[in-house]
């Protein structure tokens, strides 16, 4: 599409149209979008083919439109963080991610909708409804940034930002057949990132093609000093190593823990499969085992509520954000914490209370302490497992997308679809999800995770898109194209 | 009927425990770049961190660092060579991130000490108070209380918040217990407290001043029988906003704890509030139920790991420890111990030493500093340090004296005009018409007139009656308007009667 | 097999200032049965000899230099304020102790 743009085959404006009518038109049923900026976005879009016609040097992916995840500040438009505390608040202030974009010369479409505060796996808990997957309306389209990829998926946006903290860019993707990366920890800046976990939390590019995700990555991350947790070092040449696909002698591990026993079996085919073309592409696949994996689902279901306990304290009514209860002889206390009895959702303040809990006197050690032990231990298990390998690779969730409804009373087997995402956030390392295909029992979307060591992140793509290559092969044509629902563009 | 301070240290002992708090001095907030000058319009100096937008985050202040680093080094600490910021968890309005970033288990100075010397019936002596930390953290927002009574918060209506001074950067110092200061439990505490100020103003890295918040003192009190082991439940108060006001509230929780226990009643553990005017505390929060501030590491920030080259640069430019420094002082200027302590009391000592640096004798710096200016502080009840006078003033004004352009007399009127906001002392004088009469002439006629009108005590004098010499000197004075040099008049007076040498 | 009483929930939401429903704090009781039961599982394998792991990234120092970068207008502050007045937040009335 960038390349459409620069050679003047189309404009940018019309490309934005084209978009805005896609969005008026399906989204009534997908619902991937809590806000359209059709104003802003075609201002952005006239402002950058008034440069181009000035002859301006532009950067490869100016004037092409974007979705961003509703959990980004974006100045002057409204962010809700998929929450009702948040409803109708303006930022004053852009994220960096944001900052970023503009300075590429994105456009923004609008905010995409997401769990609430980024807790859960399937979009089902925003306070505005949940998103549709566009392969089958009645099913979710991952969480917690549904929106962002079911947007692409229906090509409402041919790019999307999202941000994963236990998977919540990489499942979304595996469920509705789209790309989504989470780089290493501190890759791209979390300033203006509204805060879940502050050590797992990480903003990523998504994207329908592994070299649209590698544009995207180039154009956000880099150091960032208003980010002390930012890495001070160059991008990670993630373009190049998604336009080479060269995966000749990388040793590939697979993970012996995750290697898909228990999980769907359509997901297991898929799994198997991609492993052969790969291995067809000239890689070596190898078996690794990493023990203390098993652990990680109990240790991130401590850590990230303390994180988040601490991190959303600021929602009291008091400057910013929905005020409830403010009557005559009501305290400030009072307002406090009715606002956000009502103003949070059932899921957040499970998660909240939970990590009151873990972080509490007495119970410090036996809970948050010891969680942080265990990412000691799982990040050992990288280190020695990478020893062996290049890159470790898994699927990336134990099933296709179920129903909406099916599990949302069920917070234990709402968690376990993170069970292969959350490992890469404990170590901060980077993973990659990618379409590997339709299970056949269903006809859904699988989806294949490569997990990178911390700053190597142009190995994810090499093998991404080495893959991406060889299934196009056998596909015939992009795996979107196949979905019943979907017009494409 | 209420207890004397001598009946309760016959019965108990105190332990004390002191927390400082100091504000640095540093252009920008501790954790953003919002200028941190006092005083500016509500909400001017606030971003999205220190307001807690969602979304933001904190970065720490390099400066604020080397500031804390250089405190710890001047009080004796180690510097930690890994220290980590924790989050201090709870909710109040002018917190707005509804915790607080600071120091927990990992602070990043640990185990110094300060030595004070207090007077005692035994002569000077020297107690150790051993400080356990010095960690760094960020100040709150400021609250005004509507539709109280009193402004405060009891009553209020509703409150007014400004985050101007919320995320400025602060360090607290704790001392460890400090048990064995017996009846002088009070000047040991006040005496800490000025050492420290006196530390961190020399550090130049706060302004240190009390009464404007920027030094900050909690003092913990306990009271346990003399010769018992355990320790007494403690109480700490606050808002304790001066010198003096740490000593008064020092011995006035001594005697209260004591009050309740000789009753057989407990001492409750909570916060008090130091009363000005009355020199009591009120109760205030109660600390029996702590609450659980669920500490943990600030996964925002990175840890601090100072390395040695950095530290040893900055304990090398460490400035003279005041007490060394005060030592210098008495030596050059020959001055004996007892005006060195009322000088150090009197609070005047930088103000004396300041003074000299500008030219002026140290003899008559000091009595005019301790003397006249002193007395016109305490009648207007107010620090000499408020005072409209400065040192530059007063070097003035002692160097017009010597060179003879005024008189002692003369200059207390230009200090009295300085102080009272008439301008500099030339200013004064100008306005004034304050000049001293040198013309030997003009003091002739004078005394020519005074004898006149005064034969019978001229003839007393011309009889060798020197004495009487005084009344007619008087005259002199009073017809000169004051202006005229005693010293001066008085030996033209004596040689014009027959009398001079 | 930890749990946490309906009291210990109603604590938990104390400290946290949420105003939680009778039938909320019954129902989150019962949940975190089974959720604590899953969690604990990190005390297995948390050894005494095990680093915890606060920082994914071995960075030290990371400092900012001190200088003064433009605040935002109080209007831009206060854009956002449920009320104010004077160019102050307004709170209504604060029971806490300061």
């Amino acid at each position: 599409m960038a390349a459409q743009i620069a050679s003047g085959q189309t404009s940018s404006v019309e490309l934005t149209q084209a978009h805005l009518d896609r969005i008026e038109s399906v989204d009534t049923d997908v619902h991937a979008f809590l806000f359209v900026d059709s104003q802003g976005a075609l201002a952005q879009a006239a402002a950058v083919d008034a440069k181009r016609a000035a002859g301006e040097k532009l950067s490869p992916l100016a004037g092409v439109p974007l979705a961003l995840k509703d959990v980004m500040t974006q100045k002057g438009i409204p962010t809700t963080a998929g929450s009702k505390i948040l409803e109708g608040w303006r930022p004053p202030y852009d994220s960096t991610v944001v900052v970023n974009l503009k300075k590429n010369d994105i456009v923004i479409l609008g905010k995409t909708n997401m769990d609430e505060f980024a807790m859960g796996s399937s979009t089902e808990n925003s306070a505005y409804g949940p998103t549709h997957n566009p392969w089958d309306l009645t099913r979710i389209p991952g969480g917690s940034g549904g929106g962002s990829s079911a947007a692409l998926a229906a090509f409402e946006a041919p790019l999307a930002i999202g941000t994963d903290t236990g998977g919540s860019i990489r499942q979304p993707a595996a469920v509705t057949g789209t790309v989504g990366v989470k780089p290493t920890y501190g890759g791209v800046s979390r300033f203006g990132l509204i805060a879940f976990s502050s050590s797992l939390d990480q903003a990523g590019p998504c994207a329908r093609t592994v070299l649209d995700a590698a544009l995207l990555h180039e154009a956000i991350a880099g150091h960032d000093p208003k980010d002390s947790t930012s890495i001070n070092a160059p991008v990670p040449q993630v373009v190049n190593a998604a336009k080479s696909g060269d995966v000749k002698g990388m040793k590939i591990g697979v993970v012996k823990e995750l290697n898909g026993e228990g999980y769907q079996s359509g997901v297991r085919t898929r799994f198997d499969e991609s492993l052969e073309l790969l291995a067809a592409a000239g890689a070596e696949i190898i078996e690794v085992s990493a023990p203390n994996f098993e652990y990680a689902l109990a240790a991130y279901y401590l850590i990230a509520p303390s994180e988040c306990s601490s991190n959303l304290a600021r929602f009291d009514a008091m400057r910013y954000g929905l005020r409830v209860g403010d009557v005559d002889g009501a305290s400030a206390e009072s307002v406090m914490n009715l606002t956000r009895e009502v103003g949070f959702g059932r899921e957040v303040k499970r998660r909240i209370i939970l990590g009151t809990y873990a972080l509490s006197s007495g119970y410090y050690d036996a809970y948050y302490g010891s969680a942080q032990k265990v990412r000691t231990l799982i990040t050992q298990d990288f280190n020695k497992a990478f020893e062996k390998c290049d890159v470790m690779v898994s699927p990336t969730c134990p099933t296709t997308a179920f129903k909406i409804g099916e599990k949302s009373n069920d917070p234990i087997a709402m968690y376990l679809n993170d069970i292969a995402t959350i490992p890469v956030n404990m170590a901060g390392i980077g993973g990659m999800s990618l379409p590997a295909g339709l299970a056949p029992e269903d006809g859904l979307p699988v989806g294949f995770q490569i997990m990178a060591p911390a700053m190597q992140d142009q190995r994810m793509y090499l093998v991404g898109a080495a893959l991406e290559a060889a299934l196009l092969t056998k596909w015939g044509a992009p795996l979107l194209s196949l979905a019943p629902v979907l017009a494409g563009k | 009927m209420a207890l004397t301070y001598d009946d309760v240290i016959a019965k108990y002992e105190p332990v004390l425990g002191l927390e400082v708090h100091v504000e640095l001095n540093t252009k920008s907030k501790m954790f953003c770049g919002c200028s941190t000058i006092f005083g500016g319009e509500p909400n001017t100096q606030t971003c999205p961190v220190c307001l807690a937008l969602p979304g933001a985050l904190p970065t720490v202040n390099e400066k604020a660092i080397e500031s804390t680093i250089k405190i710890g080094l001047a009080l004796n600490c180690s510097i930690a060579p890994f220290s980590r910021f924790a989050r201090k968890n709870y909710f109040y309005p002018d917190m707005p991130k509804n915790f607080q970033i600071s120091q927990y288990d990992e602070p990043i100075c640990v185990n110094g000490y300060v030595d004070v010397e207090i007077d005692t019936d035994e002569g000077p002596k020297v107690f150790r108070i051993e400080v356990e930390r010095v960690h760094m953290e960020e100040d709150t927002g400021k609250s005004l209380h509507v539709g109280g009574a009193t402004g405060r918060i009891h009553g209020a209506e509703y409150s007014l918040l400004d985050y101007n001074r919320a995320g400025i950067p602060l360090v607290e110092i704790v001392t460890k217990i400090v048990p064995g200061t017996g009846k002088y439990a009070p000047e040991v505490a006040k005496a800490y407290v000025a050492e420290l100020r006196d530390i961190l103003r020399s550090l130049g890295v706060s302004d240190v001043k009390m009464e404007q918040g920027s030094l900050r003192c909690d003092a913990n009190v306990s009271l346990r029988l003399i010769g018992a082991q355990t320790l007494g439940t403690r109480s700490e108060t606050k808002n304790v906003n001066s010198l003096r006001s740490v000593e008064r509230a020092i011995r006035g929780e001594m005697i209260r704890h004591a009050e309740l226990l000789n009753k057989g009643e407990r001492v409750v553990q909570e916060t008090r509030h130091f009363q000005e005017d009355s020199g009591l505390t009120r109760s205030g929060r109660s600390k029996e139920q702590a609450e659980d501030y669920r500490y943990f590491p600030e996964p925002d920030l990175i840890p601090v790991a100072p390395d040695a080259t950095w530290i040893e640069t900055l304990r090398a430019g460490l400035p003279e420890r005041p007490s060394i420094h005060r030592k210098r002082l008495q030596e050059a200027w020959a001055v004996p111990d007892k005006e060195m302590a009322a000088m150090i009391n009197a609070d005047v000592l930088n103000i004396v030493e300041a003074t000299v640096n500008l030219g002026a004798d140290p003899t008559k710096a000091r009595s005019w500093w301790l003397g006249e200016i002193s007395r016109i502080a305490n009648d207007k009840d107010v620090a000499i340090a408020d005072l409209t006078i400065t040192p530059g003033d007063v070097a003035e004004i002692v160097a017009l004296v010597n060179t003879g352009e005024l008189t002692d007399k003369l200059a207390r009127q230009v200090i009295e005009g300085v102080i009272a906001g008439q301008g500099k002392p030339a200013a004064v004088i100008a306005a004034r018409g304050i000049k001293v009469v040198n013309d030997d002439g003009a003091l002739m006629a004078a005394i020519e007139k005074v004898c006149a009108e005064q034969p019978e005590t001229a003839e007393k004098i011309r009889n060798g009656h020197l004495p009487a010499a005084g009344a007619l000197i008087g005259a002199v004075m009073k017809e000169t308007k004051g202006q005229a040099d005693a010293a001066r008049v008085r030996t033209l007076l004596l040689t014009h009667l027959g009398q001079g040498e | 097999m930890s749990s946490l009483s309906r009291d210990d929930v109603a604590n938990l939401a104390r400290l946290a200032r949420i105003e939680m429903s009778e039938a909320e704090l019954v129902s989150l009781s019962s949940e975190f049965t089974v959720i604590l039961d899953a969690v604990a599982r990190v005390q297995e394998v948390a050894g005494a000899d095990v680093e915890p792991t606060s920082h994914p990234l071995p960075l030290r120092n990371v400092f900012r230099p001190d200088v003064v970068v433009a605040s935002l207008t109080s209007g831009e502050a206060l854009s956002g304020a449920p009320a104010q007045e004077e160019s102050r937040f307004r709170v209504p009335q604060i029971l806490g102790e300061e």
